[in-house]
């Protein structure tokens, strides 16, 4: 098997650097998003993940001979959602074209993709720079199909599997507006939150349903646009980040030794952090791009496009203004809260089971204002803790909006203190279980039972002879020591401020506790 | 059991050695079908009119588990998992598969002489071809091997070797007959025909063939369905163009005379005949080999020995795996078709040629509706000549104009079909076209129904003794 990219000397880059603010650097974005369509493409095919080599595969996505494609309308909406999120025209007559070259993960050795007519056209994104608002432009986005999988054994064997073949796909372009890889990340994690919104990709870089390439090239401020060249291989957006960093140090160093950029594609090393160039055939290919006769114009209609528009799920920045108005949250919660759509989600649905019936939101007393509060605090706080500790996708938690509801609930009840309800949380965190049933299985229910506590009390001040009396003579700080004593006595099921109350009642009557 | 398949069976022990209509043909294979098609027709459980006729499929429509070869060495030993959409509707007919034709290499050429398989001859006389691509299906209904059989049209595939075998060949409206199993030549031309005795054995099957397949982005609900119980041999007031610009050179000397007695036979029976100037005509054969010669190399991409097919051994790399197993299992005529196409499409050459031939083919697209505006059917030769001699190998560019007549058809998707008219001097058989609107072939199946019922008697071939061993010439 002939090797398609020979290693270039990194060390060229890292020679002789320093910082230099008279370059700017130029990024745009291809951005593969694969979409969470039940089917594929072009056939009916299965596009979930996994399963047997080769199972989810038909004589369409394996390119059988005699064999036709069939467009999934599914995919044809979700890419017009997704382009009228980004502000895109619609194009209305389409068409398929076919992309030929030979590859064995590519079964018909062309790939249906759009060149000549895309979905979208000129749509825009606004992102958050450290300096203020940007606007990126987004130049098309198109349909196409994804290839199989290739696997190579050392003894030279190469297999492949067209599970992934056929799975549809969007590719997303833009301008070339981006300046760094910090905007290139900024840029990713919005279509991510947009995408992720409409419900149509999960985007994540690390399991491949997101795919960026970039493309950058450097020049002096004001001059034309330098040659750019292409890196591929990006597996998260930290590589972005470092991937833009290193391929703008190593053009600058190489313009600066007065010597040109080449174009080419170059690939990504997750070790080194640099790229190498994939110096191959490849880069002479003509693609022969052509009307695919298999499939005829793609026509949509006004009708279809605001059907489409009216459907959408809401958006982000509407979900933030809602959530302010009928939970009475903060902006700065509604923000966090918003960020996943699952988040939000998840919110909504315990806010909803905490508080009052539907219907009730937007004139919600004080005590239902107050249980949704408590809800955001827990998502923010515990929850989102516990899930950045595990690494978990919000998705994957698994204490569900009613056993949270039920936990808060519990506290408003007075049945368990908050710390031990915080316990409880990272219990239900670990394995969900109803939190009512541990509180009770577990007796961490605040005790209510007077004589207990009264019991305690005298203990405590008895054992303490020397914290009394330094309470006595002044030091009223002493009495949180007390308080915590006492606590720590009772196994935390109790209430502080009743504790507090009762022993500053004995404290006042009888604090030797001579009686 | 089945007098008919006995005959057919019994005319392919006289005959196939000689005449090689076939790729595929399992004598014991057949007589299972026979037996089981008769049980069910016997159990009353199948009722189309076709049940237990025999008849042959061309080897480039999917019958799975059955080889099916194209004519290539690439698919030599190519078993489909699945049945082409055209067979399983013959199936549930009842029909009876007698075996897979032989064919032009890939459907690339028009005399059935670049199968990797060998060229099949032609039963009105064995020195010569058949006729191509579809030259295997044409020559089993001439010699009595199949009742009917199924072809493939992409630029006169099956009519020209029907002319050529004296056999109607029937291609209907791009679109009304499902692809699916259909191994691509050219997208956007290719379609299903009919090799038949007679023009109401093709409406008949027209009648089970044509319809909306979910399967074929490309296919459509036919909107006059219903063709076997509409033909009438009226042609009073029916209006027929013949393109005065589209004969001259090339047609032989009987292949014009047996158009003016065509045009004649019409006239007196009450048609208004009229000659006319279509326009374009130049264009017509370039235009046709541009746009199939460029979908035809990328179709034949996915043929790279990676998952079925043909594989070269021991190949040192990926690229030499591609390059040796496509060089050494494609033919001549391929190869050429696939760098022409290739070319065609290639940037710096795409809107020169490629995008310019799309551009044209819509013009002509509509010059021939302006002159369906005028007239009801068209009439041409089927082809300029009548059979040629196997072995000639004349240069392809003179093939490629051969196809004169019957390209436009396939350029504007309308319905054409080709009956035998007479033979010429030598006993070979000659066909006359008529074409028609696109969903028109209700009209023009009526014209021809007409027309073959005006036209010299003759004996028809398959009414003919078996063909017998004596002209055999060596190739």
């Amino acid at each position: 098997m002939s090797t398609y990219w020979k290693e270039a000397d990194p060390s060229a880059a890292a020679r002789s650097f320093e910082p230099d603010n008279s370059y700017e650097t130029v990024i745009g974005l291809e951005v593969h998003v694969e979409l969470s369509t039940a089917t594929k493409i072009f056939c009916g095919c299965r596009t979930d993940f996994g399963g047997e080599p080769n199972s989810h595969t038909c004589p369409v996505c394996t390119g059988m001979p005699g064999a036709l494609p069939v467009l999934n309308k599914k995919v044809l909406e979700a890419a017009i959602a997704v382009g009228l999120a980004m502000g895109c025209e619609i194009t209305r007559v389409g068409r398929f074209d076919r992309k030929n070259y030979f590859y064995p993960d590519n079964p018909q050795n062309y790939q249906i993709s759009q060149l000549y007519y895309p979905i979208c056209r000129k749509g825009s994104v606004e992102i958050d720079t450290g300096s203020g608002k940007k606007s990126i432009g987004i130049t098309e986005i198109h349909m196409e199909e994804d290839a199989g999988k290739l696997y190579h054994d050392e003894d030279g064997t190469s297999l492949v599997d067209y599970n992934r073949s056929g799975v549809p796909l969007l590719e997303i372009v833009t301008a070339p507006d981006l300046s760094s890889g910090e905007e290139a990340v900024a840029f990713l994690e919005k279509i991510k939150t947009m995408i992720a919104y409409l419900g149509v990709s999960d985007c994540k870089m690390q399991e491949g349903s997101m795919r960026a390439d970039v493309n950058l090239s450097v020049r002096k401020y004001g001059e034309d646009l330098g040659t750019r060249t292409e890196m591929k291989n990006l597996g998260s957006f930290r590589s972005v980040i470092r991937a833009a960093e290193s391929e703008a140090k190593r053009q600058i160093a190489l313009l600066k030794a007065g010597e040109q950029v080449l174009q080419e594609t170059r690939r990504f090393d997750e070790a080194s952090g640099t790229s190498f160039s994939m110096r191959s055939k490849e880069e002479a290919r003509d693609y022969r791009y052509f009307p695919d006769p298999d499939l005829p114009p793609i026509v949509i209609s006004e009708e279809w496009i605001e059907k489409i528009r009216a459907k959408a799920p809401e958006h982000r920045e509407a979900r933030i203004l809602r959530f302010q108005k009928e939970y009475g949250l903060p902006e700065y919660d509604c923000k966090i809260l918003t960020e996943a759509k699952a988040l939000g989600d998840f919110f909504e649905t315990t806010a909803l089971l905490t508080g009052g019936e539907n219907g009730e939101r937007e004139n919600a007393g004080d005590k239902t204002l107050n249980s949704y509060k408590k809800v955001s605090n827990y998502i923010m706080g515990e929850l989102l803790r516990l899930q950045k500790e595990r690494g978990m996708e919000v998705d994957e938690i698994p204490i569900t909006p009613a056993h949270l509801a039920e936990l808060i609930r519990m506290t408003e009840e007075g049945l368990i203190t908050g710390t031990v309800a915080k316990q409880i949380f990272e219990v239900m965190f670990e394995e969900d279980c109803d939190p009512r049933a541990y509180a009770l299985k577990k007796d961490l229910c605040i005790l209510k039972n007077e004589g207990i506590l009264e019991e305690t009390v005298d203990r405590i001040l008895a054992n303490e002879s020397g914290p009394v009396a330094e309470y006595l003579s002044g030091k009223e700080k002493v009495l949180g020591y007390l308080v915590g004593q006492t606590m720590k006595a009772l196994q935390g099921k109790a209430d502080a401020g009743e504790i507090r109350t009762l022993l500053l009642k004995r404290l006042k009557t009888d604090p030797g506790n001579k009686t | 059991m089945n007098p008919l398949a006995e005959q057919v069976l019994d005319r392919i022990r006289r005959q196939e050695d000689l005449l090689r209509c076939y790729i595929t043909y399992d004598e014991t294979a057949v007589k299972e079908r026979v037996a089981f098609i008769q049980k069910k027709i016997a159990e009353g459980e199948l009722k189309s009119p076709l049940a237990g006729i025999p008849y042959a499929v061309k080897d480039n429509l999917c019958t799975a588990g059955i080889r099916t070869t194209c004519g290539s060495k690439m698919l030599e030993h190519f078993v489909p998992a699945y049945d082409a959409a055209v067979v399983e509707k013959m199936m549930a007919a009842g029909a009876v598969l007698i075996g897979k034709t032989n064919m032009d290499e890939f459907a690339f050429g028009s005399s059935t002489e670049t199968s990797f398989f060998g060229p099949t001859r032609n039963p009105a006389d064995p020195s010569r071809a058949p006729g191509g691509s579809s030259g295997g299906s044409a020559a089993a209904v001439a010699s009595g091997e199949a009742i009917f059989a199924l072809g493939t049209d992409t630029g006169g595939s099956v009519r020209q070797p029907a002319s050529h075998c004296g056999v109607v060949g029937t291609k209907p409206t791009y679109g009304a007959v499902s692809r699916w199993g259909l191994i691509a030549y050219a997208s956007s031309m290719d379609t299903v025909g009919t090799l038949t005795r007679s023009v109401a054995d093709a409406a008949m099957l027209l009648d089970v063939l044509v319809g909306e397949d979910e399967r074929d982005s490309t296919s459509l609900p036919h909107p006059r369905p219903g063709f076997a119980n509409d033909l009438r041999s009226d042609v009073r007031g029916l209006r027929v163009g013949i393109p005065a610009d589209l004969s001259g050179a090339g047609v032989s000397d009987p292949v014009a005379a047996s158009l003016e007695e065509a045009a004649k036979a019409l006239k007196e029976a009450g048609a208004e005949v009229e000659r006319f100037e279509v326009g374009l005509v130049d264009y017509l054969v370039p235009t046709y080999y541009l746009i199939a010669m460029a979908e035809a190399s990328s179709n034949l991409e996915r043929f790279d020995s990676v998952k079925y097919g043909y594989r070269t051994e021991d190949p040192s790399c990926l690229s030499d795996l591609y390059q040796k197993s496509r060089a050494e299992a494609f033919g001549d005529e391929v190869k050429r078709r696939i760098m022409l196409g290739t070319y065609v499409l290639s940037s710096g050459f795409y809107d020169e040629y490629y995008l310019k031939a799309l551009k044209v083919r819509r013009l002509i697209k509509e010059a021939y509706e302006r002159a369906f505006q005028k007239y009801d059917c068209i009439l041409t030769p089927t082809a300029p000549t009548t059979a040629t001699l196997l072995g000639e190998k004349p240069d392809p560019i003179s093939v490629y104009e051969s196809d004169l007549f019957t390209v436009a058809a396939n350029l504007t998707g309308c319905p054409a079909i080709s009956i035998p008219w007479n033979r010429d001097e030598k006993g070979l058989p000659i066909g006359i076209q008529l074409m028609a609107d696109v969903f028109c072939e209700g009209k023009m199946l009526r014209a021809a129904h007409a027309l073959e019922g005006l036209r010299p008697a003759m004996e028809m071939p398959w009414e003919q003794p078996p063909v017998s061993g004596k002209e055999e010439t060596d190739l």
